[in-house]
């Protein structure tokens, strides 16, 4: 089973401390996304585990191998997009992807074919022998991320992966972790953007100061630290319009549900008590009204209301 | 460096740290090669061959002698620009190799890979010494081309210790270059750093050391250089030369310092390995923030 972990991990520049003793432990299958504000440690503690800078105290630990101990061994089998990377602008993505197999021991009978797969999850299979100098700031990004898979690593760190990416490159990046989480990956990776944590991670850690706040799945988390710290909320998209006929007054009156609230005509936000047992049955009990509900998904806003209760100020 | 092999759960071979220096050498080969220093370089080689040339065919007389001569040919065509060649070399492959790794973000791409950073910067190396080699191969080709066309086709053996020597002082240089790349994050100022100290720096602290506190310059790498041209007088030069000025001995001296064959040798080779091995710790410890 995948697992990365972080024991007592300090970071210190001077007197200015990045990271104070962050002890996590992520293990299995699946998505964590990693909050915080400017300046909190998020970068810090991906530059730990991939090497990039090192700790002042403590452990970075990949599958139970120490990064700093045996680096070649710990980042064997994980994959890492960290703070945008440039590539060299006289080599065109399959030489700089070409480059990163090798040294990642694609072996050879597979590595022509792994590379046209990595280029083509990120759409650039137009441009995979044009120069990099060339390309825009987006499409550097989208070669960062195939060069970051092309190992079919277990497990993936990602620095804010949708930076510089047009809207529909967010989405394919969100589309490539979800595909990534049904085989079996686990998927590290720090955001801004809360709506997309919402939509692609199954858990969550908080970091401000340098300091852990929490690490728990996506529903405690916001459950426990959202609005009134009672309650929790999904959102709903339908297949039709909102009309008049429509039983808001019979989803209100559902067991635990505290208020229903029109988003636009086809989405509605539901907030209700009683956490991840009141979310499923929530679920069984709107299926069965028949309401064309098409979608339901804890709320991204949930997260914002989670995220600026538990984080007071930005730097 | 491990030598040791891993095959991962997907398929993956893990390649030695070795191999893996092979794999850095041959991609930085081709940014090189598409570079335009490379091409920048390689026009300067030609410009300076070209004017030893055309000075050799129009002074060749003074220069070579009447009927020509071989050493004074070699000594001329050779000592006069190897040098400066080699410093060429080291700067534009050397200069900002690892500083430029961290301005410009590309360590980014290659650091948070399974590899070790010695494998990076020995890669990174390899590859600047293969191109400066190609540098001094279209130099030497063309010396050569000259002298066998104005002396015929028999080679001075100084003129082979001379390529020997100049060869020792390209590693040399290059491991200088990549301490002060390791040394600063920015590539123009570790750049302008090797430049002063290598074209002038070196050359006045010798001058400086030797005439005001008559010690010898045993410390400087354009010292122990001094052999390639050393080579080529016969018989080769005395070690330490004092000149007195009146006073019959008593007025004031002059001291010249040559360096020995063996002593230009070892302070080339004592540079290379302490550069070398402070430019790698340097890069080791050094982060990317």
């Amino acid at each position: 089973m995948p697992s990365l972990e972080a024991v007592n991990l300090t970071k210190n520049y001077g007197k200015f401390v990045a990271l104070s003793n962050l002890s996590l432990k992520i293990e299995g299958s699946k998505c964590v996304g990693f909050l915080g504000p400017n300046g909190a440690g998020k970068t810090t503690t991906l530059k730990l585990f991939t090497d990039m800078i090192r700790p002042s105290q403590g452990k970075a630990l990949i599958n139970g191998i120490s990064v700093h101990e045996n680096k070649r061994l710990a980042l064997e089998h994980c994959g890492s997009l960290i703070e945008s990377p440039e590539i060299y602008p006289s080599f065109t993505p399959k030489e700089a992807l070409s480059m990163i197999a090798e040294i990642r021991g694609v072996p050879h009978d597979v590595r022509e074919k792994r590379i046209e797969e990595a280029i083509a999850e990120v759409k650039m299979e137009d441009w995979k022998d044009k120069k990099v100098g060339k390309f825009s700031k987006g499409m550097k990004q989208r070669i960062n991320i195939a060069s970051s898979l092309l190992s079919e690593p277990d497990i993936l760190l990602l620095d804010e992966p949708t930076t510089g990416l047009d809207p529909r490159g967010m989405s394919e990046v969100r589309d490539i972790v979800k595909s990534l989480k049904k085989r079996n990956r686990l998927i590290f990776m720090s955001s801004h953007l809360l709506p997309e944590v919402s939509d692609v991670c199954d858990e969550v850690a908080m970091i401000d100061h340098g300091k852990l706040l929490v690490y728990d799945t996506l529903s405690n988390v916001t459950t426990k630290f959202s609005g009134d710290g009672n309650s929790s909320i999904v959102e709903i998209g339908l297949a039709r319009a909102l009309d008049d006929s429509f039983p808001i007054g019979s989803i209100s009156s559902i067991t635990g549900v505290v208020s229903v609230d029109k988003m636009d005509s086809r989405n509605l936000r539901i907030k209700f008590s009683g956490g991840l047992e009141k979310q499923e049955t929530l679920l069984s009990d709107l299926a069965a009204m028949k309401i064309g509900m098409i979608s339901f998904r804890a709320s991204g806003s949930a997260l914002e209301d989670t995220y600026l209760n538990l984080i007071k100020d930005t730097l | 460096m491990t030598q040791q092999t891993q095959t991962s759960l997907e398929g993956n071979i893990l390649p030695t740290s070795i191999a893996q220096v092979g794999i850095i050498a041959r991609y930085e080969i081709l940014n090189y090669f598409r570079s335009r220093r490379f091409f920048i370089l390689l026009a300067i080689t030609l410009l300076i061959s070209g004017l030893l040339t055309f000075a050799i065919a129009y002074e060749g007389d003074s220069i070579a002698g009447s009927p020509p001569q071989a050493l004074p040919f070699y000594a001329t065509y050779w000592g006069f620009a190897s040098n400066l060649i080699v410093v060429f070399c080291a700067v534009f492959f050397g200069g900002d190799a690892i500083s430029g790794e961290f301005q410009n973000k590309t360590g980014y791409f290659l650091v948070g890979n399974p590899i070790r950073r010695s494998s990076i910067y020995v890669g990174k190396w390899i590859a600047a010494l293969t191109a400066s080699l190609i540098m001094m191969g279209v130099f030497t080709v063309i010396c050569l081309g000259n002298g066998f066309y104005w002396i015929g086709t028999s080679i001075p053996t100084q003129f082979v210790e001379a390529i020997s020597f100049t060869l020792i002082y390209l590693v040399a240089a290059l491991g200088f270059t990549f301490f002060f790349s390791s040394l600063f994050k920015s590539s123009s100022f570790s750049i302008l750093v090797t430049v002063v100290l290598l074209l002038f720096g070196f050359s006045l602290i010798d001058t400086v050391v030797t005439n005001l506190i008559h010690v010898e310059p045993w410390f400087t790498l354009s010292y122990g250089s001094g052999i390639i041209s050393n080579v080529f007088t016969i018989p080769y030069p005395q070690h330490i030369t004092t000149v007195s000025f009146g006073g019959g001995g008593r007025g004031p001296t002059l001291t010249e310092y040559i360096p020995t064959i063996p002593e230009g040798l070892i302070i080339m080779v004592i540079y290379f390995a302490l550069t070398a091995i402070l430019g790698l710790l340097l890069f080791e410890r050094k982060e990317f923030n």
